[in-house]
């Protein structure tokens, strides 16, 4: 288990105070010039050897993210920070604003140096009213203080940092659409390419980062990458926050180590499963938008990126939804069919129109009002949704779809048998659907 | 997600004839246009129109933004009206009709739900006389609106109060909650069951050996 010393995020639970004082004596903003000073070439460098997989889901190499930014640049260059959490389950971003706001603003700075930024703009989901003005008067403090703005911490390097608040769009968290959205527009995703690193925002050099990637930065180059690579395991290195919600006796969040068997960090950190271990029905690993998985594989998997990938699922946002025998599992997804199908942009077909479809089925499957081969419907249509539209949103609403399918097959037919033994007679077809 | 400005769902309450920024709009608008480059305040739409929902609050006692509205935010930002319609109807957060006076969103996603939220939405319900989701009370005193994950999962569940999060729901901390609107009063808002943020119950398990230098 990961000792307190290693842990990034020291005021992950707002016991201290959260602001400028208080971040100084949990050491940010120490010798921040001194680490812009080693260049950015060497800041990149170090990124990249600790191994840092992006924290908002997607696991790509952050070092490796901010090399695809141009060296040289006649317009201006942006880091766009991604504050706008709201994948299911997922709440670790919001502490990180509102009780180590610091760790955010410093880390914007060190990237947005790294990158050749002029500035960062962090986008925060509209609800997060309190957390975007906690984030706010951190950042009025940093200014006051010469960390940020003209000439930052004495470096000679200028970067302004700006809060934009959304207003209620999951789709936003992709990267085009929030950059969409910091335009001023509705937020539906563009083609890529051109990827944002060469057309971003205002048409110009941009890097959208997950908070949590960001505000590990400044620790990192502070204590090395060997010290963060040595946490975790290879190809998933660092300490981690992790979300678990649901069926535990103590919901919460804690930073721990990647790769540690989700059974030991439910246990050790959330109290355990309501009911005891084996009262666990199946969990969600990564948020909403990846495939659950039954109590077998939960007894002995890892929490990392690989290790939940080899059972086909994800590590994506680490929020752990845990749901125990009691649990309706056909309406739990359900319930996400409906979250999509909401959040859906409107823009790509196979999306607009297969949400809503998934939804209307997914209704059915909870009563059982329907024919055992619509099982098989639904799994066909999950495939033609996933990997058809511009952004990864259809993929999130087909994949609990699947995980559902793929594990609990048995206690969707059984519903259905259910149904049929209740009403006596088979459910009434309905044409397409 | 809402029709268009004027299209027939909004039948059953009146758009005000005329709508001006105030001083106050005006000003936040100058300084949120100015976080944005030369020709970019574009940008600025989606904080204006939070700008203009709050006035309509001063003004009226409740946050909703009217056609009039958004038409002002689009000639402040010198944006085409449609662009302006777009965006405050395509974002949940924008109330395109008049709202009560306390905005009560209960999240019903999946981890709220497993926790409860069901008993969150029978209360509020029981206690204010709405029936359906998107309707205002008799006495005009809340709206209930179904809200999608807040982000607040390990306090679930969550009843969120305008911008204000209540955690850790349940009925009798519902109950409470609602007497103590119509009372004029806001509790503090975070866990109503008096955890520390998202640390578990009975306290956390982890950074418990750390001491900083003195904060004073």
């Amino acid at each position: 288990m990961l000792q307190d010393q290693d842990r990034i995020f020291t005021n992950l639970y707002g016991l201290h105070d959260p602001f400028l004082r208080g971040a100084r004596a949990r050491g940010d903003w120490d010798g921040t010039k001194a680490l812009l000073e080693r260049g950015r070439d060497a800041i990149i460098d170090e990124m990249k050897k600790s191994g840092l997989r992006g924290r908002g889901g997607a696991g790509f190499p952050t070092g490796l993210k901010w090399s695809f930014m141009p060296k040289q640049s006649d317009r201006p260059c942006y880091l766009v920070v991604n504050a706008d959490e709201s994948e299911p389950g997922t709440c670790k971003d919001r502490d990180i604003l509102r009780h180590d706001p610091h760790k955010l603003v410093e880390g914007c700075l060190v990237a947005g140096f790294a990158m050749g930024a002029c500035a960062a703009y962090i986008y925060v989901r509209g609800e997060f009213y309190n957390e975007a003005m906690a984030l706010q008067h951190a950042i009025d403090e940093a200014y006051a203080a010469g960390l940020i703005g003209k000439n930052a911490c004495g470096s000679g390097y200028d970067f302004d940092v700006f809060v934009h608040r959304g207003a209620g769009a999951y789709i936003c968290g992709e990267e085009t659409a929030l950059i969409e959205s910091l335009e001023g527009k509705k937020g539906m995703p563009r083609m890529k390419p051109p990827f944002p690193a060469g057309v971003g925002l205002y048409g110009c050099p941009s890097t959208v980062n997950n908070v949590e990637s960001i505000a590990v930065a400044p620790t990192i180059l502070r204590r090395g990458a060997a010290w963060f690579s040595s946490i975790g395991r290879q190809n998933n290195t660092g300490p981690k926050v992790f979300c678990i919600s649901g069926h535990v006796n103590k919901p919460c969040n804690v930073e721990d180590e990647l790769g540690i068997p989700l059974k030991e960090l439910i246990e050790k950190h959330a109290g355990g499963v309501r009911g005891g271990w084996d009262n666990l029905l199946a969990v969600i690993p990564g948020g909403s938008s990846v495939p659950l998985l039954p109590k077998s594989i939960c007894d002995e998997v890892l929490m990392d990126f690989d290790s939940l990938r080899a059972v086909r699922s994800g590590l994506g946002t680490a929020a752990v939804i845990v749901m125990d025998k009691s649990t309706d599992l056909i309406k739990a997804i359900a319930r996400l069919s409906k979250f999509y199908m909401h959040e859906s942009c409107g823009q790509c077909t196979p999306c607009r129109e297969g949400t809503g479809w998934m939804w209307r089925v997914m209704t059915r499957m909870v009563e059982g009002r329907a024919e055992p081969a619509e099982i098989d419907t639904l799994e066909q249509v999950t495939r033609q949704v996933e990997g058809h539209t511009i952004c990864a949103l259809g993929d999130a609403a087909a994949w609990p779809i699947q995980g559902l399918i793929r594990h609990f097959r048995p206690l969707m037919e059984e519903r259905i048998a259910a149904y049929r033994g209740r009403t006596g007679t088979p459910p009434m077809p309905i044409a397409a659907e | 997600m809402a029709g268009s400005p004027d299209s027939p769902g909004n039948a059953g309450f009146e758009q005000p004839a005329s709508f001006a920024l105030d001083a106050e709009s005006e000003a936040e608008i100058a300084k949120l246009v100015a976080k944005y480059p030369p020709g970019r305040q574009a940008s600025a739409v989606i904080p204006s129109l939070y700008v203009v929902q709050r006035q309509m609050q001063r003004q009226t006692g409740s946050a909703w933004v009217p056609v009039k509205a958004m038409d002002a935010v689009a000639h402040r930002l010198g944006m085409a009206p449609i662009r302006v319609y777009e965006v405050a109807t395509f974002y949940f957060m924008f109330n395109t009709r008049p709202i009560g006076k306390y905005h009560l969103q209960v999240c019903t996603t999946t981890p709220c739900w497993l926790r409860g939220s069901d008993e969150v939405t029978r209360t509020c319900r029981e206690l204010t006389g709405i029936k359906g989701w998107g309707e205002t009370s008799e006495d005009g005193m809340f709206t209930m609106t179904e809200v999608e994950c807040l982000g607040a999962c390990v306090n679930a569940p969550i009843l969120q109060v305008d911008d204000d999060f209540y955690e850790d729901m349940d009925a009798e901390k519902v109950t409470a909650l609602i007497a103590a609107l119509r009372r004029g009063e806001r509790p503090k808002v975070g866990s109503m069951a008096g955890r520390q943020g998202s640390a578990p119950e009975g306290g956390p398990t982890t950074l418990t050996t750390l001491s900083f230098a003195p904060e004073a």
